[in-house]
């Protein structure tokens, strides 16, 4: 590390990368009416957006089974889109398809005894295969009770069944049931509330849902604010890399806050 | 076959917050250092910077900047009946891997053990006698005094930047700081971090009940600062990505903050990184130890001659390269006998969550250790006398943990998923907090560190093996100070409260902390500890183990400044003593 390494150096391709406000600049803006970063966004992946997006790993059968299921572990509703349309199964599929999935930064080495709760994941299965073998078991039990795979079913008959997997009462061929209704949980809220950048999240569904801002914002000056809420549009890391989204000296997001109407809260 | 390579001085095993400030300091007197870190190359920019740095899922789930468990990872069982399965995934501690090791992502609190940490064993019997101590409980004193380790504290928050509020400073009470804790010689170096809501409730619910509170100490510098090495840590700017993330501002102190810009500037230091030491090794006489062996990234495995080694690969591989390399006796847990791996203890962490119907608290705001916290349920502050446990543990308040994946909490009765879940997550995000309790754990015949007969590394190595399980103690003592967060609580106006205290079978799944202790304890006596005060070895007097493996038992705070100071206490024994007469230092 020489002298100018380091922070110096960030600070310039900090300000390199996005459309830098010069220092003692708010780190938050009133809202402009001409920004919304959804709205340029949405102009900026228009072209990207016509076309469907590649499923790698899931096959059409899959990617209907967990169409299907997340969107019963978040639901749309009167609060705003769901998993599905927050588009938490191509999540999903990247992650599987990724490092994620064939479990790159853990530890597969047998024997493969069943073990304690308390010692954790000790399946011989990689989440991969753990979702393609669970998808599979519970559809030919959807078929064997129902006459109908899991996508089929009536909303009431897919609830029944997702409790039936998460109380562990439906038994599983190749893998146990709350063992792979868990695996889904976690995934599915991770795909809902993960920055955009990894397919789920879609127009920042969860962030809005909760009132996350995400990339964060200098708060120097607001935390001791207290009881006021902060209401801003949230920035996600493309936000910043495709200079949708103005940054500070840093690289902390200037967030444009939200006039009440918007923020609906 | 190793290749030999041409003796140094010093060789530290791996190069995490312990490492860097030894190499620093010996480099600087003119010694050869060579630092051996398994991971790779990290420093502020590009690998810490934004936007990439606010990536929850990258960093809390993926856990980027932690140790890859598919070359290494330690097995578990809850006692010696059991068979011990490996750790896949991680989970209730996370250590961490590369250049400034979990110092990179670790949380910023950063503690001085009360002098009657030091004296556990001593104080207790003294105070209550032997009924209050379990049978099995191998609790014991640490041979070194609180008095003997303040300026070694004093230096590394100086280093740090530490950011608080005195107490007690050269025994006069100081209104506002933490009156339980021992007498300092001067203030902090930095005032403490602004206070944020939550914390704002804790302090006056706390206080109508008769408590003492005072900012958390944390090494988040609340303002733009210099250290001794002529380094800048920024100003926090409580953007709170914090704990288990790098600070993309350099203002969470760290190695790559405090002292690796100097340090890798001294010619006199060599860094090799991606480098694993799988064994020390010994003279035939098994007194000296005379070199390291590792495996670089192109499976090339070398020998690295030095005259004194430093094991500052954290608590579990300190502990597991002891007993590869045969430095001391193993502990055997049937017989009662052998130190190495003996009082492995952990961390006692319960938690309240609270929610309000009628308040903000923008969680997503803040920084570690931005809180509020009271000691008047730690260590000995408080009379035990029928309570049946010894112990206690620090509660605090604070922000910036709430970030949507990972903390979301609900309150009782809501269900997993669906309407009513979304619903609830959607009202309390910003309108929940958590009043936090680092509780502390004692040591016991049963719990201890050794090889794994089946599993094994990548290298082909046996697996460290944990056998741990709290007892007793732990779950009263959890209880007993959860309970009392939770009157803390209901004073704050919470509408809706869930009380966590930790009881129940320890288990390796949820994140609890990385206060990983013991395995290579310090002590007076060579029949019950590993190293000297100086983290000497006793058996091989040029091998030094110095992390929290170094801590007899647990106390109810975070390690790191603790560890720090004992940093600096076995660096000023080298420096001035071992240095002009190699050999044992007691
Ligand atoms: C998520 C998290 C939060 C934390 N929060 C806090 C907190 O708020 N307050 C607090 O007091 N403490 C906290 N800690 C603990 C703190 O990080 C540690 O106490 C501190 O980093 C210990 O320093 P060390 O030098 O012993 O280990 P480290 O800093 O981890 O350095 C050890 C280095 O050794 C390397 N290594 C290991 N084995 C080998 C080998 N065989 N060959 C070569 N290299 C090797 C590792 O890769 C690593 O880089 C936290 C830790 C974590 C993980």
């Amino acid at each position: 590390m020489k002298e100018t390494s380091g922070r110096r150096r960030f600070l310039k391709s900090a300000a390199a990368l996005g459309a830098a406000i010069p220092a003692g600049a708010a780190a938050q803006s009133k809202p402009a009416p001409n920004v919304d970063h959804d709205k340029q966004r949405a102009q900026h992946m228009r072209a990207a957006a016509a076309q469907p997006r590649p499923y790698m790993f899931l096959s059409q059968t899959e990617v209907a089974f967990l169409d299907a299921a997340v969107s019963h572990l978040i639901p749309k509703d009167e609060l705003g889109p769901g998993a599905k349309e927050a588009g938490v199964t191509y999540f999903i599929d990247q992650q599987l398809f990724g490092g994620y999935g064939s479990m790159a930064k853990k530890y597969t080495q047998g024997p493969w005894p069943e073990g304690t709760p308390q010692q954790g994941y000790q399946s011989p299965l990689t989440p991969a295969a753990v979702y393609r073998a669970g998808i599979r078991d519970t559809n030919e039990y959807c078929k064997k009770t129902h006459g109908k795979t899991f996508d089929a079913l009536s909303r009431a008959q897919q609830e029944e069944v997702l409790k039936g997997l998460d109380g562990g009462k439906i038994e599983l061929e190749q893998v146990r049931s709350q063992f792979f209704f868990n695996m889904l949980l976690a995934n599915t809220v991770e795909g809902f509330f993960a920055d955009p950048v990894y397919g789920g999240n879609r127009d920042k569904a969860g962030w809005k849902l909760v009132g996350f801002p995400g990339v964060a914002a200098v708060y120097t000056p607001f935390i001791e604010k207290h009881n006021v809420p902060y209401r801003a549009q949230p920035v996600s890391i493309a936000d910043i890399t495709q200079k949708i989204a103005q940054v500070d000296e840093h690289g902390h997001a200037i967030h444009v806050m939200l006039d009440d109407d918007q923020a609906g809260v | 076959m190793a290749t030999k390579l041409k003796g140094v001085d010093v060789v530290t095993v791996g190069v995490g917050l312990t490492a860097t400030i030894l190499a620093q300091e010996l480099a600087a007197t003119g010694l050869k250092v060579v630092g051996l870190e398994r991971g790779r190359w990290r420093d502020t920019d590009p690998d810490f910077a934004m936007p990439g740095a606010h990536d929850e899922l990258k960093y809390v789930r993926r856990h980027e900047l932690m140790q890859d468990l598919s070359k290494e990872t330690i097995t578990f069982r809850n006692n010696a009946n059991e068979l011990a399965l490996p750790m896949r995934d991680l989970g209730s501690f996370r250590p961490g891997e590369g250049v400034g090791g979990a110092a990179v992502h670790w949380g910023a609190v950063t503690w001085r053990f009360f002098p009657w940490d030091f004296q556990t064993k001593t104080k207790t019997l003294e105070r209550y006698g032997p009924k209050q101590v379990a049978e099995d409980c191998t609790m014991q004193d640490w041979g070194v005094t609180y008095e003997e380790l303040e300026p070694h504290f004093d230096r590394f928050e100086y280093l740090y930047g530490v950011s608080g509020k005195a107490g007690n400073l050269k025994g006069k009470i100081v209104e506002g700081g933490n009156r339980f804790e021992g007498p300092r010689s001067r203030e902090f170096p930095n005032p403490p971090l602004k206070t944020p809501h939550s914390s704002a409730l804790f302090a006056r619910a706390a206080q109508s009940l008769s408590y003492k509170t005072f900012p958390v100490p944390s090494a988040a510098n609340s303002r733009a600062y210099k250290n001794e090495y002529g380094q800048t840590i920024n100003a926090c700017v409580y953007c709170g990505y914090c704990q288990f993330f790098a600070c993309e501002m350099g203002a969470k102190a760290s190695p790559q903050t405090t002292v690796l810009p100097v340090l890798m500037q001294n010619k006199n230091f060599e860094l090799r990184t991606m480098c694993n030491v799988v064994k020390v090794n010994l003279d035939s006489e098994k007194k000296r130890a005379v070199s390291v062996t590792y495996v670089d990234s192109r499976g090339r495995e070398f020998e690295q001659p030095a005259e004194l080694i430093l094991l500052t690969s954290y608590v579990l591989n300190n502990c597991r390269l002891m007993l590869l390399s045969g430095i001391g006796k193993p502990y055997d847990p049937v017989a009662n006998t052998g130190v190495v791996g003996r009082n492995y203890a952990y961390q006692t962490p319960s938690n309240v969550n609270l929610f309000f119907d009628d308040k903000v608290l923008n969680g997503f705001m803040g920084a570690g250790g931005n809180a509020t916290g009271i000691d008047d349920f730690n260590g000995d502050n408080f009379d035990h006398t029928g309570l049946g446990f010894i112990g206690g543990g620090n509660i605090n308040c604070g922000s910036g943990a709430t970030r949507p994946i990972e903390v979301r909490p609900v309150p009782p009765g809501t269900p997993r998923w669906g309407s009513e879940w979304k619903k609830a997550v959607a009202k309390y995000f910003t309108r929940s907090c958590s009043i936090a309790i680092q509780g502390a754990c004692q040591s016991y015949r049963g719990n201890y560190l050794d090889l794994d007969p089946t599993y094994r590394d990548a290298y082909g190595l046996p697996l460290l093996r944990m056998t741990f399980d709290r007892r007793e103690n732990e779950h009263k003592m959890s209880v007993y100070i959860t309970n009392k967060a939770a009157e803390i609580g209901k004073a704050m106006g919470a509408s809706k409260m869930n009380v966590n205290p930790r009881t129940g079978k320890y288990t390796i799944v949820p994140y609890q902390s990385t206060h990983n202790t013991g395995g290579t304890v310090m002590g007076a006596d060579p029949n019950t500890s590993v190293v000297n005060k100086y983290l000497q070895s006793w058996d091989v007097h040029n091998v030094f183990a110095i992390s929290a493996g170094a801590f007899p038992q647990n106390g109810g705070y975070n390690p790191t400044g603790t560890v720090g100071a004992l940093t600096f206490q076995a660096l000023e024994a080298i420096k001035t003593k071992y240095l002009k007469r190699p050999g044992a230092l007691v």
